[in-house]
């Protein structure tokens, strides 16, 4: 079982890569801030399988819970900042 | 390996395979689409399934635990909070004076 979630978090990583696309090429603000919430939202998971891999599951859950909370408020901040009125990016 | 057992690990690997294909729709969908609201459309929606269903999946390997738990916790969160950012961001977009994409734009 270890090894099928070892293949899916190596999948998950490679579609990390193809998102930083969008991140590092994506034209706009909000392009990126859409791919960087996508990214947020598999690395999630993927700290979820590290804790299955690692047999630590009871530690990375709280990791993985903060990082989900830490996800959902930095894109609401990016998101009201900009609609407030930051400068023409 | 009695019987419980193989049912659990078939439907953790349904439920964990068909996380990684929604997942692998929605980063298709981010890529390839042509504007930023036809984008959100597809991270919104198939983000959230995909979150869902991968930790469905793990918290079946997990089973009744704190930590199971914990895990149901964050994909209640994850099904509030994934469709509130995108609407937020996307109010974000249309007041910044984003325009939509219309069917012309591609025939440039």
């Amino acid at each position: 079982m270890n090894t099928f979630f070892l293949v899916i978090g190596i999948g998950l990583c490679v579609l990390v890569f193809f998102v930083l696309y969008r991140v590092v090429f994506g034209p706009g603000v909000f392009n990126r801030i859409a791919a960087i919430s996508a990214i947020g939202t598999k690395t999630l998971i993927i700290i979820l399988i590290m804790g299955i891999i690692y047999n630590r599951i009871d530690m990375f859950v709280d990791i993985s819970m903060v990082y989900a909370l830490l996800n959902f408020i930095g894109t609401l901040a990016a998101a009201k900042y900009l609609e407030i009125g930051g400068e023409k990016l | 390996m009695n019987t419980a057992s193989i049912i659990a690990a078939l439907f953790i690997i349904l439920f964990t395979v068909g996380g990684l294909f929604f997942f692998t729709t929605s980063t298709i969908g981010l890529l390839r689409f042509p504007d930023f609201f036809t984008r959100l459309h597809a991270t919104g929606k198939g983000d959230t399934l995909a979150v869902l269903f991968s930790l469905i999946g793990i918290g079946i390997y997990e089973g009744l635990s704190l930590t199971g738990f914990k895990i149901l916790l964050i994909a209640v969160f994850m099904f509030l909070a994934q469709p509130t950012a995108t609407h937020a961001i996307s109010k974000a977009g249309m007041r910044y004076g984003l325009q939509p994409w219309k069917k012309e734009d591609s025939r440039k």
